[in-house]
């Protein structure tokens, strides 16, 4: 080899060049050097600060642990909302198996959903810190936390987690009342602050659950940790205990609240007792009521499509929301509005017949006795419910009277204060149905009101209210359910009211009324004749409300009727007459007759003032103090 | 007695004991010095397993008996040696990819029968300037265009190799080494520039040829922020392990970035991180020197070697040594896309210990084998 090359070699040269092309190397190696040494000085000096935050981000991390949620109690100091352990499974997605291959190997021992695991995938694709778990399912059954337990070595990646969880162990019929929690929601987290609800898993969704829950969650403790990059705690660097959430007292009576409900029998409807010396909510009932356990667990779609659909609403809270005729328990508050403005009095007497006219040959508006009561007076009115005097008092007075009279009462208004949610109902006046209709007030729509029914709509709730009211003489205390949190007496903001006195311009027109009503029960021909033979006395006054008006003279069949047009039954009533400890509104929808509703109150009367209760409330006395 | 102290230190290096055993003895400093910082940083970076740092001493010694049996032989062997050597790497690697073994798709080792496994690429690092250098130990300075496509080839056909396995970093290394020969030969600079502003197609064409898990790496490295959770995490993990490290760092052991894992490859390919979060830029600029200390050292020995096959191999041999540390440190600060390239004498394992050490032999067997002048 080399033969070929026969030119001359300066070897001397070649060296040279070699060398140069050397030292051009040793250059480019300090400049690419200086390169290196300048990114080093960019990230370590220039970027520090930003680098020595990320790296703290990354090491430091804060664990929030949920305080427990304080307890709800019912004023015996029965439990209505406890907490209980539950085992929810949660998997570490960095260490687990493959989806594919962790359903096949959880689906034997657990029972989850297709939805279980669709909201999995979906929390999986969500940012979340590295080897931090994510629950699947929430509630395991002992049965199911026992087979996992025994694969749980074989299942990497996959733990069952013990966490505290509600549970109301009296379930349906205080559902509406107590409400539930429910798993927070991303719509949840926007009216909170989501730091705190890091690791809490309920949130209050309705009822007092949901008004209180601020107070009931209580503020979580807060540790910073160091972790390593696996998630896993190496030390712990501060630490902020958890401060337990504060339990509720309410108003409630929880017997009471039972028994309403049981009382209520197969129908739909609603009762609402008040304690009228302080507002406070004795009993809330709207049947038919729910499960509200199901919500915590995390209802199924079926679950949930079943209870929406039914048609007996289970799901719609009547007491606050359901909008009814009050009917004839309007009166005695029509009857102190003509007095008030000087349109009626208790001497004044009016000759009763079967039906009201405006004009000699127009419509004619049935009384519900067809002959008619002949002459009465302004107390006589209420004892028998004579429709036709109230035709003509409403007719006289007019809207606009009534209007002012009745939102003294709270109709018209959400007046209950602890609770969200409630309707307005509708007491009508002259500039709501030029809004509404367009159309200006006519005589025969103040006709119809006189005896609570045409545009008038009023919640159990809001009757329940203007109830106490009269039962305390005028002294008008807005609902509330909640009597103190913890061992301090619950307060009220006072921007909208929560209590206010009724003056009327004769303040013996309230002692005179609770006669009437008084009647009502003791009266040969009163409405409520019925409830005669209690040791106490009652004040009462009955309601019959439309469910659809009948034409002109058409006779009224209760038998030809299907059963969801019978009219609903009303009773307004409160005990002692003198010295009330309990008023209390009862409907019973499509219930035919007020006899219904009157024969629960009186129960209720019995039950709550002697204290005495059919013997399967006895569990209730056991719980309690 | 009363010599100047620079006077004393040629003295020592020139001793008779380092000529006799054909030592390098500013060499063998600088590659112990570099050893040493190396082997602590990996007790941190290993978590404090001494286990580890034994086994890495174990090989580090072996590289060590390498290098020193290499450096016995006298280079006009390894000349005559070179051609025969590269066509038995290439047919090796023709079987690393007709019968290779590996995993993770990729095909690097050939199994001995009874035997353990290697990898034949490593040996081509070597021999691939061996080669270079053997082409034109025999032919004047600088080459001809003819014979720079010749070299040209040479170079490309194993690299090309290598990066079908695929092992895109070995392969860079391979590639270099040759480059740097030729460079180091004299090629004209009007064909370097040329080759300069002919690499945005290069580029551009091996983008197509590349395999998607390497463009990942490529589009990862472009914008780690992309993928926080998947491939950017070691870049992004990386460079806060850096930049958190600050001027003078955290302290020995103190790197809460390697401690607590957040790292990862903490002991092999990223382990400058774990030097920047716990010493700061102090630290690297201390390590740095280190290595220009072997790298000065190599380029003496180049620039004073006695033919043009030594100082074309000896020169390849410490640039490519250089490029070792530059990629690694670049791609772990992220300057530089993530091609697996250990940090050389000091990231754990790899059997690229053994090879960069036997490099090191070839330089020292260059430096003794001098005829005394």
């Amino acid at each position: 080899m080399g033969k070929h090359h026969q030119v001359f070699r300066n070897y001397r040269q070649e060296h040279a060049l070699t060398k140069r092309r050397v030292v051009v190397a040793a250059i480019f190696v300090l400049l690419l050097v200086g390169v290196l040494m300048g990114r080093l000085f960019y990230l370590q000096v220039m970027e520090y600060e930003l680098y020595q935050t990320k790296a703290n981000d990354n090491r430091v991390m804060l664990v929030t642990e949920p305080p427990p949620r304080g307890l709800i109690y019912d004023r015996h100091g029965v439990v209505l909302a406890d907490n209980r352990p539950i085992h929810s499974l949660t998997v570490i997605p960095e260490r687990a198996a493959r989806l594919a291959e962790l359903k096949e190997a959880l689906n034997p021992l657990v029972d989850i959903t297709e939805e279980d695991w669709a909201e999995y995938e979906s929390r999986l694709k969500e940012y979340r810190r590295p080897y931090q778990s994510i629950t699947l399912k929430s509630q395991l059954s002992d049965e199911e936390w026992s087979r996992v337990s025994v694969d749980l070595y074989k299942l990497d990646g996959v733990q069952v987690e013990a966490q505290l969880t509600r549970y109301y162990p009296f379930g349906e019929a205080f559902a509406h009342a107590i409400g539930y929690v429910g798993r927070i929601t991303a719509k949840d987290l926007e009216r909170v602050d989501r730091m705190a609800y890091q690791g809490a898993l309920f949130i209050g969704k309705t009822g007092v659950e949901e008004y209180y829950e601020s107070t009931l969650f209580g503020k979580p403790g807060i540790s910073k940790v160091e972790v390593n990059a696996r998630g896993r705690i190496m030390s712990e660097i501060e630490r902020q205990n958890p401060t337990p959430g504060k339990d509720l007292h309410l108003h409630m009576d929880a017997r009471l609240q039972q028994y309403a409900y049981d009382l209520l029998g197969s129908y739909k409807g609603s009762v609402v007792a008040i304690d009228p010396d302080t507002g406070g909510v004795l009993a809330m009932v709207s049947k038919p009521g729910f499960d509200p356990n199901l919500f915590v667990r995390g209802i199924s779609v079926n679950q949930y499509a079943e209870l929406r659909d039914d048609k007996r609403l289970p799901l719609f809270n009547r007491a606050l929301r359901g909008g009814y005729p009050p009917a004839s328990t309007i009166k005695p508050f029509m009857g102190l509005a003509g007095l008030e403005y000087g349109f009626s009095s208790w001497t004044e007497r009016y000759y009763a017949r079967g039906y009201y006219q405006i004009n000699p040959d127009g419509r004619r508006y049935r009384d519900w006795k067809r002959g008619g009561h002949g002459w009465i007076d302004l107390e006589r009115s209420i004892i028998e419910s004579v429709d036709t005097y109230y035709y003509q008092l409403a007719h006289k007075m007019g809207i606009t009277p009534i209007h002012t009279f009745l939102s003294k009462f709270g109709y018209g208004q959400t007046s209950i204060l602890d609770l969200n949610g409630a309707s307005a109902g509708l007491l009508p006046s002259n500039e709501w149905k030029k809004a509404r209709y367009k159309e200006p007030w006519y005589p025969g729509d103040s006709v119809n009101v006189g005896i609570g029914q045409g545009f008038m709509v009023a919640t159990p709730i809001q009757i329940a209210t203007a109830n106490a009211a009269l039962a305390a003489r005028g002294h008008m205390y807005y609902p509330r359910m909640v009597e103190t949190i913890d061992d301090a007496t619950a307060t009220f903001d006072d921007n909208d009211g929560v209590e206010h006195t009724i003056t009327l311009k004769d303040q013996r027109n309230w002692e005179r009324m609770v006669d009437a009503m008084e009647k009502v029960v003791t009266d040969s021909r009163g409405t409520a004749r019925r409830l005669q033979g209690t040791e106490y006395d009652i004040a009462g006054k009955t309601g019959t409300g439309q469910v659809f008006s009948l034409a002109d003279d058409q006779e009224y069949d209760a038998d030809s009727l299907d059963k969801r047009l019978h009219d609903h039954a009303l009773f307004i009533g409160f005990a002692p007459a003198d010295q009330p400890k309990i008023a209390i509104f009862a409907i019973f929808e499509n219930g035919g007759s007020s006899s219904k509703p009157a024969d629960l109150s009186k129960a209720l009367f019995d039950a709550y003032l002697y204290d005495e209760y059919p013997a399967e409330y006895d569990y209730f006395e056991d719980q309690g103090r | 007695m009363n010599m100047p102290f620079y006077e004393r230190i040629i003295a020592f290096t020139n001793a008779r004991l380092w000529r006799l055993t054909h030592v390098d003895i500013l060499l063998l400093l600088a590659l112990l010095i570099l050893m040493t910082g190396g082997l602590s940083i990996l007790y941190s970076a290993s978590g404090q397993d001494i286990a580890m740092v034994e086994r890495q001493v174990v090989r580090l010694s072996i590289g060590m008996v390498v290098c020193l049996i290499l450096a016995q032989l006298p280079p006009k062997y390894m000349r005559r040696a070179s051609p025969f050597l590269f066509i038995a790497i290439v047919g090796l690697l023709i079987g690393v990819l007709l019968f290779g073994v590996g995993a993770k798709g990729a095909q690097r080792w050939l199994q001995i029968p009874g035997g353990p496994r290697f990898q034949p690429s490593e040996l081509m690092k070597i021999v691939m300037p061996m080669m270079v250098a053997w082409y034109f130990a025999n032919r004047p300075l600088p080459p001809s265009l003819k014979e720079i496509v010749t070299v040209l080839v040479i170079i490309a056909v194993p690299s090309l190799m290598v990066a079908k396995q695929p092992d895109l970093g070995t392969a860079l290394l391979v590639g270099v080494s040759g480059i740097f020969a030729l460079f180091l030969a004299g090629i004209g600079w009007r064909y370097i520039l040329g080759a300069a502003a002919a690499a945005p197609v290069a580029v551009y064409s091996l983008w197509h040829v590349m395999h998607d898990y390497q463009k990942q790496r490529v589009l990862t490295f472009l914008n780690p922020e992309s993928d926080p959770l998947g491939s950017g995490w070691n870049i992004i993990q990386s460079k806060t392990a850096i930049g958190s490290g600050g001027l003078y760092g955290k302290g020995y052991l103190e790197g809460t970035q390697a401690q607590l894992n957040f790292l990862p490859e903490s002991h092999t390919d990223f382990i400058i991180a774990v030097l920047a979060e716990e010493f700061g830029m102090v630290g690297c600029g201390l390590l740095m020197c280190a290595y220009l200390l072997v790298i000065a050292r190599g380029l003496y020995i180049a620039a004073n070697a006695e033919d043009n096959y030594a100082r074309l191999l000896a020169g390849s041999i410490t640039l490519t040594f250089f490029v070792y540390m530059f990629v690694n440190i670049g791609m772990v600060s992220g300057i530089l896309p993530v091609v697996g390239v250990p940090l050389p004498l000091v990231s754990y394992g790899g059997t690229s210990i053994i090879t960069i050490m036997a490099t090191f032999g070839i330089l020292m067997s260059i430096q003794t084998h001098k005829r005394a002048r």
